[in-house]
């Protein structure tokens, strides 16, 4: 990046070895130029490679495949909207409960925390993002999804039965884990990602908003957020295609239970959460067809959501006019 | 930030208006602190449930034996898992750290704005990629005609670790001072030289700090391994062409066993790895920590 400003490289007393490490130059930007290249292969085929796995399928259903409800191995039929939906109600409502919590856990560090407090606390959200999957599953299932069937579901459903979303018998395993679950795993992104952009707001503008007799809580919501509000709706979109592509916990949490369900208590099925709980299945082509066409649809929504994500920060930087 | 009485000026009297003020932003300050707070308790309580239910079960047994077949298939270990997982993440360590190492000097010594710019993007990209897809990728590239191994499923993990390896390097590369690599150039040593004599050994830290953390992520992935290393027999082995087991994979799969005592093995399983993943985060960042105030200072 930076090293090409100087000056080429080349040394200017090339009495001894200047042959020898021009030839070592050229090696290794070779070398290093060719991993490169290779990256950018690698990306194309991933994409290349999964359309042309799926292609069995996409040439036998189409784009109906998208809003069908059928999976039936007997005769050879599937689709995908059940899981669909799935995706799209855990995504939302997950994003909905972490997006508050992780921008309050932002501010928290980069504004209202003790300074002694700011390192350790961020630490441990960030270890939160470490903790597998599979081990947050897991709890999920047997300690979690418990508790969700006993006490929130009963709750729930007692205070909010009256919405079709929150009736129906409380169970262990269904939507309401998997939503949770996925909060879980939200959280921490968008929050260190939220207080990174918390912490690079120009002091002097804080410092005017105190200026002018603002309370912490005004400095916030007239100059913090206001100023990084196209970073945070990135973090905020970033963390949702976290949730978007999370294959093992959910599988572990959400039931496997292929079909629409207006009621959170009942199980469902995420793209991913297909995609991983048929791993044994994966047998007959067509069958395996679409459970690659299936990651198709899931790999077309994730790079829409970073698209989206990329777009949204290259337009407030411009606004912002740096 | 507080109305002090400024001696001899008007006097400012908190009025109604302004103690309400002052109490929102009161409500909202501590609506943050609570929020950080649940993140942490939850955190805590994983881990104390993981402590719990895993530590009874932790036995040498269990990680010196493979699994007990017959009837009786209470007993047994899950040495098997381990091993595999340390084949698999080593050999997906081995792919995966000298090509993000050479993608990492390519972007910041070698190559112009733009082309870095690409290379960032596509390595976003994989970033962002659902490890699943990253397994199905696999499974349609490998898997379809030549089977599970875990060669397939250590190259899943490899393409994980790639965008990280790469990611964390080029940023420590970008902390180098410029002038460094000016005082080499100006002696006279190549380009390459540089590179390797002068830059890299300032960033072993950044470099080290990287790979554990990848290493910490690819021990912990389980969809990647599900198409391309998951049904593997229940034998210690380091053959890379067939599928090994590995810790992920066999919690994955004793979760959803009805037998408690599969459950309760799936626990002592979780401790190991959670163990191993927040062991390896905690070190991390402290090296980090430790280079980036070195270099503060330096």
């Amino acid at each position: 990046m930076g090293a090409s400003g100087a000056a080429g490289g080349r040394p200017l007393l090339s009495a001894r070895g200047g042959r020898r490490s021009r030839i070592g130059d050229r090696l290794a930007l070779g070398v290093t130029g060719s991993a490169a290249a290779l990256t950018l292969v690698l990306v194309g085929l991933l994409i290349w490679k999964v359309v042309d796995g799926a292609w069995p399928a996409i040439a036998r259903f189409g784009i109906p495949f998208v809003w069908e409800r059928v999976w039936n191995p007997n005769v050879d039929v599937y689709s995908a909207l059940p899981a669909i939906y799935g995706t799209a109600v855990t995504t939302l409502v997950a994003t909905l409960i972490a997006a508050p919590i992780a921008i309050a856990i932002g501010l928290y560090l980069a504004e209202l925390a003790p300074r002694r407090a700011r390192g350790p606390v961020g630490t441990l959200v960030e270890l939160l993002a470490a903790v597998p999957s599979v081990v947050l599953g897991l709890w999920g299932i047997l300690v979690l999804g418990p508790f969700v069937r006993d006490h929130i579901e009963h709750w729930l459903g007692g205070a909010l039965g009256w919405i079709p979303l929150f009736r129906g018998q409380p169970q262990q395993a269904g939507l309401l884990p998997a939503i949770l679950i996925l909060s879980i795993m939200i959280v921490p992104i968008t929050a260190s990602l939220s207080r990174e952009l918390f912490l690079n707001v120009p002091r002097e503008l804080k410092e005017g908003a105190y200026g002018l007799g603002l309370t912490r809580w005004e400095m916030i919501r007239c100059v913090v957020l206001p100023y990084t509000k196209g970073g945070v709706t990135a973090a905020v979109v970033l963390g949702a295609g976290r949730a978007l592509g999370e294959a093992i916990a959910v599988t572990q949490v959400i039931g496997g239970f292929w079909g629409i369900n207006t009621s959170f208590f009942a199980p469902g099925e995420t793209l991913a959460s297909r995609i991983a709980s048929q791993y044994q299945g994966a047998t007959t082509g067509l069958q395996a067809a679409s459970l690659v066409y299936l990651a198709v649809i899931l790999l077309v929504l994730t790079l829409l959501f970073n698209a989206f994500a990329q777009w949204v920060v290259s337009r407030s930087t411009i606004q912002v006019g740096r | 930030m507080n109305e002090a009485a400024v001696p001899g000026g008007p006097r400012l009297v908190a009025s109604g208006r302004v103690r309400r003020r002052k109490l929102v932003s009161r409500a909202m300050e501590s609506v943050a602190s609570l929020a950080s707070g649940l993140a942490v308790l939850v955190l805590g309580v994983v881990v104390i449930s993981v402590l719990l239910r895993g530590l009874p079960a932790l036995s040498l047994d269990l990680v010196t034996t493979t699994p007990s077949t017959g009837f009786d298939s209470a007993g047994g270990g899950i040495a098997q898992a381990l091993v595999g997982t340390l084949v698999l993440v080593g050999a997906a360590t081995a792919m995966a750290l000298p090509f993000g190492l050479l993608v990492a000097v390519f972007v910041s010594e070698f190559s112009d704005r733009r082309l870095a710019r690409v290379i960032r993007l596509a390595l976003d990209v994989l970033n962002g990629m659902p490890s699943i897809v990253i397994g199905i990728f696999v499974f349609a590239l490998f898997v379809l005609a030549h089977g599970q191994s875990a060669l397939a499923g250590s190259f899943a993990l490899a393409v994980i670790m790639l965008p990280l390896v790469a990611r964390s390097t080029a940023e420590a590369l970008a902390l180098v001072p410029q002038g460094l690599r000016e005082a080499s150039l100006a002696l006279g040593i190549g380009r390459w030289r540089t590179i390797v004599q002068v830059v890299l050994p300032t960033t072993l830290g950044g470099i080290l700090t990287g790979t554990t953390l990848a290493v910490g992520r690819a021990a912990g992935e389980t969809a990647p391994l599900l198409f391309t290393s998951s049904l593997a027999a229940d034998e210690i082995s380091g053959d890379v062409t067939r599928p090994l087991a590995s810790i992920p994979v066999t919690i994955f799969t004793y979760a959803e066993q009805p037998d408690p005592v599969y459950h309760q093995q799936a626990w002592a399983a979780a401790l190991i790895l959670i163990a191993f993943v927040l062991v390896a985060n905690v070190l991390a960042r402290a090296a980090l920590a430790r280079s980036r105030r070195r270099s503060a200072r330096g």
